[in-house]
């Protein structure tokens, strides 16, 4: 057999760089679940995520065995829930969430992703329902995820909505203080959100998707890692080609899992997101990638651009490998998960700031970044409105994860365990622009989001 | 179903002998086989049909799990398509 490389190189994939699936997401449209009585509809989100859902787990599980390939999480993602709950003119919409998380549970899935708002030009009376309920959402469920989309580059950046998350996020994690602000790691805030994310925690599955489809969510940093260990001292245009490669064989297998799920639950296939997504194991880093790349420390200079290749070529050898690229597709920097990062936040090579530059780069910003405990409303919501800026000016999706640590101070490290891994405290800017964000209003659009 | 078996071990007498006796039993066919030693590790990878064994590739690979401790071997099963998804265009 001539093919015995490759079929030893794809078992050390596996079994020495971590190779694996990160998510199965399927995405359930709840449209037709919208009722006058809240009770009612609830009734139907939950029977309708159980009657699509119910097989996702062992059909993901029968994939793996047959494949030999880790499907590390099996996740659903519903319409954003403001649309659905509005209907029913619930002062709050707490139950809804609760709904969601005993669906979740029921069909074994370990997160479901949509108690969201979308409010980039403005609120309806629904989506303020649920921004509000999110604080007690999130403290009283378990697998539920949080998002709001307070910016694009069609509207402009919705201020009221940022004064407003700023806020959110501080409830949430007085509310669960009890787990320093755990509650903030299951909410997510966006700009240029994109309605087909299989990626926790902000997946939601847009009014435009179908009713029920599967996407698959790719990971495998230290593939590329290993792939970049060949080729030291090489430059950088040979870097870009093997980064290129390596990412196409890895999107190969999760377009391979994508169509079998698709084929054996019956329902479309639809993306194949191309982030390299790490853990906080060793050999599953995005931030050693960049090292192995030359830059010394992640967060020291050149990082940006190291991550700006890095990034440009996943996306390059992926598009070929899969029939469809959607979600977020850009590599993960969540500091918490990804052990490169923890370390260079420890060493002080990493800060807010170099965080803030590398979202022009990447997909999500600030992410799983825990500050000081006692950091108020107002300069969280500055944070959110910088990383909103950034997408909304260069039409890209950017987001903001980020854990007010109560209870912590810099210096202290927020311990979350398991996929969410730990995260030291970062030091914020305490000249927060507080005036600025309470302005309210809206950012308008750019002059270059008018292309009709 | 057609699959790749890869099996690895430091190398013995008899490796080869138990893998096939076994697939034998559970009626499974051997299309192709490749072998190299890499150092001292025994490295086979047989390419093989499901097709006549009553068997799913889950069971296969439980049945060939006995071989797998006696022999102390690690033994790998998996469906042809992966490696044919990520290597070929």
């Amino acid at each position: 057999m001539d093919r015995t490389d490759s079929i030893l190189e794809t078992l050390r994939m596996i079994e020495e760089e971590k190779l694996d699936i990160r998510t199965v997401t399927m995405g359930i449209s709840l449209l037709d679940c919208a009722d006058q009585d809240g009770e009612r509809a609830r009734r139907k989100i939950y029977d309708k995520i159980v009657r699509h859902a119910a097989r996702l787990v062992e059909v993901a599980d029968g994939i793996q065995a047959e494949l030999g390939i880790p499907i590390v999480n099996k996740r659903l993602s519903v319409t954003p829930i403001a649309l659905v709950a509005g209907a029913s003119g619930d002062a709050d919409h707490v139950a809804f969430a609760r709904t969601l998380d005993a669906a979740a549970a029921a069909v074994g899935v370990n997160f479901i992703g949509g108690f969201s708002a979308l409010v980039s030009k403005g609120a309806t009376p629904g989506e303020r329902t649920l921004i509000d309920s999110i604080p007690e959402a999130l403290a009283t469920t378990e697998t539920v995820c949080a998002s709001v989309d307070v910016g694009s580059t069609r509207a402009g950046i919705n201020m009221d909505a940022v004064a407003r998350m700023g806020e959110v996020v501080r409830e949430t994690a007085d509310l669960t203080a009890d787990r320093h602000g755990f509650g903030c790691a299951k909410l997510v805030v966006f700009a240029n959100a994109v309605s087909d994310n299989p990626f926790m925690a902000g997946a939601f599955h847009g009014v435009e998707e179908p009713d029920v489809e599967v996407h698959v969510g790719i990971s495998g940093p230290g593939v590329v890692k290993r792939a970049l260990e060949g080729v030291r001292s090489a430059p950088l245009d040979v870097v870009a080609e093997t980064v290129k490669k390596a990412a196409f064989k890895i999107t190969r297998a999760g377009q391979l899992v994508g169509r079998l799920a698709a084929q054996r639950l019956g329902v479309p296939f639809g993306i194949v997101d191309l982030s390299l997504a790490p853990t906080a194991e060793v050999g599953d880093s995005v931030a050693r990638i960049l090292e192995e790349m030359g830059v010394e420390r992640i967060g020291g200079h050149g990082t940006t651009a190291a991550l700006a290749v890095l990034n440009d070529a996943v996306k390059k050898g992926g598009l070929m490998a899969c029939s469809h690229v959607g979600g977020l597709s850009g590599s993960f920097i969540p500091v918490s998960e990804d052990i490169g990062m923890i370390e260079a936040v420890q060493l002080g090579a990493i800060s807010l700031d170099k965080l803030e530059a590398m979202t022009a780069i990447c997909s999500v910003g600030l992410d799983m970044v825990a500050v000081p405990g006692d950091t108020p409303a107002p300069i969280l919501a500055a944070m959110i409105a910088d990383e909103a800026a950034i997408g909304v000016m260069n039409s890209k999706t950017t987001a903001v994860r980020v854990i007010p640590a109560v209870g912590l101070g810099v210096g202290e490290t927020l311990e979350f365990g398991g996929l969410l891994g730990r995260a030291p405290v970062l030091p914020v800017n305490r000249f927060g622009g507080t005036a600025f964000v309470s302005r309210g209003g809206r950012v308008p659009a750019p002059v270059h989001s008018f292309k009709n | 179903m057609r699959a790749i078996m890869t099996v690895t071990s430091l190398d013995h007498v008899g490796i080869f002998a138990a893998v096939t006796t076994k697939l034998a039993e559970l009626g499974v066919n051997i299309l192709d086989v490749s072998q190299t030693l890499m150092d001292e590790y025994f490295t086979a990878i047989f390419l093989v049909d499901l097709g006549g064994s009553e068997r799913s590739i889950q069971e296969v690979r439980e049945a060939v799990r006995e071989v797998e401790q006696r022999e102390r071997l690690s033994i790998q099963l998996q469906s042809e398509e992966i490696f044919k998804a990520m290597h070929t265009i």
